[in-house]
């Protein structure tokens, strides 16, 4: 979808986008961990105007059986958005994108994941976009990475990342749905905080080496934001069972 | 549990800080620096860094007292549902009744619930269950209500203090299992009030006192 003509007018003479950001600024992200008393595991994200929840089940026996591993555990993420996630209602199912990021989605996460704790079983994703304004597979893998340590499972560390894009010919941070749309290039970047190694990496649109270069370092440098949130977000639910408080 | 007020939180990939012990469970080792592989809080004990576990779900340990389900019936084994990652297999030469083959449906059946000791769990995680020891059996009529199991040793307490506080004030019989699964018998409002006694522990497992306010819950009502 990116490079659509438009007149529309994406940064300003002052250098201010569409919404009001800078090119170096993310929109305002917002998350809680245990929102559903059902899963095992949930998470609920507001990133900009995306609404995501994603809820995690299991390790748990696995069906159909015959994709069981007697070595690890197989994650299945499926990303999902709803009916009236979008402008125009989306016909309900998975189609050629949803298959695509559930597929990204699920790697992403299984990189962190120890999944050689739980042979034979499988471990749940479910990310459902209630409302989408671009950069949701980047706010459903936050979400589900929360998710995932609300249930308790085991990984390497949490995953956060960010989007870059180009508008205008200028690298801006974290796209919005209308930069998204007409702007020239879309590049989302999710990492493991702790070894900056990269467990998602795509693009959509033309960008030069220099350019994806400084993308990728405003994404980075935006992901370890997003994590400091995610980590908040897990100790805002667990800090009162952790003992932290006394009524004594 | 409550050596200390402030218990330090920690997240999946913090780093711990070993201070000369050695890592324990939930903890994985990276170019020689110990991090946490889970939510949890940091525990240190005989030498030992654990990291125990602030939500999750139940781990079969060998050893552990389980209350599990009956959900299939096999010529020579019963299989049970235990409210872990892994379905457990309790076969017939593991119980104390004589059955011939195929007769297991006559002993347990589809939805029978059973107190059971986790006797084996191997390195590919395969659980097998024994029901040969004094107070493993069937459990017959009843309540049963699940708990996280994280929450199990708050409810048994210090040395039993709580659970059996809970028996001797209400009357009734109860079993905890490991994973989470809780039997109760006795009068119905008995019943309801011992409920009603472990939804608050499980509520304000993290405060301190509560075997206090535990006891005078359970004298008001």
């Amino acid at each position: 979808m990116s490079g659509m003509k438009s007149d529309v007018k994406l940064i300003d003479e002052s250098g201010k986008r569409i919404d009001g950001r800078l090119f170096n600024e993310m929109r305002p992200i917002k998350i809680e961990a245990g929102i559903l008393e059902r899963a095992d595991g949930s998470a609920y994200i507001e990133w900009g105007n995306n609404k995501i929840i994603a809820a995690v089940f299991g390790p748990r026996e696995i069906y159909p059986k015959h994709i069981q591993d007697p070595s690890k555990a197989v994650l299945r993420a499926r990303y999902n958005m709803a009916a009236f996630s979008v402008d125009e209602r989306k016909k309900p199912g998975p189609d050629r994108r949803s298959v695509e990021l559930s597929l990204v989605i699920s790697n992403a996460l299984s990189s962190v994941v120890f999944l050689e704790q739980y042979p034979r079983t499988a471990i749940d994703v479910f990310i459902e976009v209630l409302q989408a304004d671009a950069g949701t597979r980047i706010a459903g893998l936050t979400a589900a990475s929360v998710a995932l340590a609300d249930a308790g499972i085991p990984m390497k560390d949490l995953i956060a990342g960010c989007a870059v894009g180009k508008v205008e010919n200028t690298i801006v941070l974290d796209l919005n749905k209308d930069e998204d749309n007409y702007g020239q290039a879309d590049m989302p970047v999710a990492i493991i905080p702790r070894t900056k190694e990269i467990v998602l990496f795509q693009m959509d649109g033309d960008m030069d080496y220099q350019e994806i270069k400084n993308g990728l370092n405003m994404a980075l440098d935006a992901s370890m934001k997003v994590y400091e949130i995610e980590k908040e977000a897990l100790k805002n639910k667990y800090i009162k069972l952790a003992g932290g408080d006394s009524d004594e | 549990m409550e050596n200390s007020n402030i218990r330090e939180i920690v997240l999946p990939g913090d780093m711990v800080d070993l201070q000369g012990n050695k890592p324990g469970t939930g903890i994985y080792m990276e170019d020689g620096k110990a991090y946490s592989e889970i939510l949890g809080v940091k525990t240190v004990r005989s030498g030992y860094v654990n990291i125990i576990p602030l939500t999750g779900r139940y781990h079969p340990q060998k050893g552990d007292k389980v209350i599990g389900k009956v959900i299939d019936v096999l010529p020579s084994n019963w299989v049970l549902d235990i409210n872990a990652p892994y379905l457990a297999p309790l076969h017939v030469n593991e119980t104390s009744w004589k059955i011939d083959f195929g007769d297991t449906g006559k002993f347990l059946n589809i939805g029978d619930t059973v107190l059971a000791k986790i006797m084996s769990v191997n390195e590919v995680k395969q659980v097998w269950l024994t029901m040969k020891e004094q107070g493993l059996r069937k459990l017959e009529g009843g309540h049963i209500i699940s708990v996280s199991p994280t929450k199990v040793p708050r409810i048994i307490g210090k040395e039993g203090s709580m659970i059996k506080m809970l028996k001797e004030t209400t009357n009734t019989k109860i079993y905890i299992g490991q994973n989470g699964v809780i039997w109760i018998d006795g009068e119905t409002d008995n019943i309801l009030k011992v409920v009603g006694a472990i939804r608050m522990i499980e509520r304000e497992a993290h405060t301190i006192g509560l075997t206090d306010r535990i006891k005078e819950y359970l004298n008001k009502s």
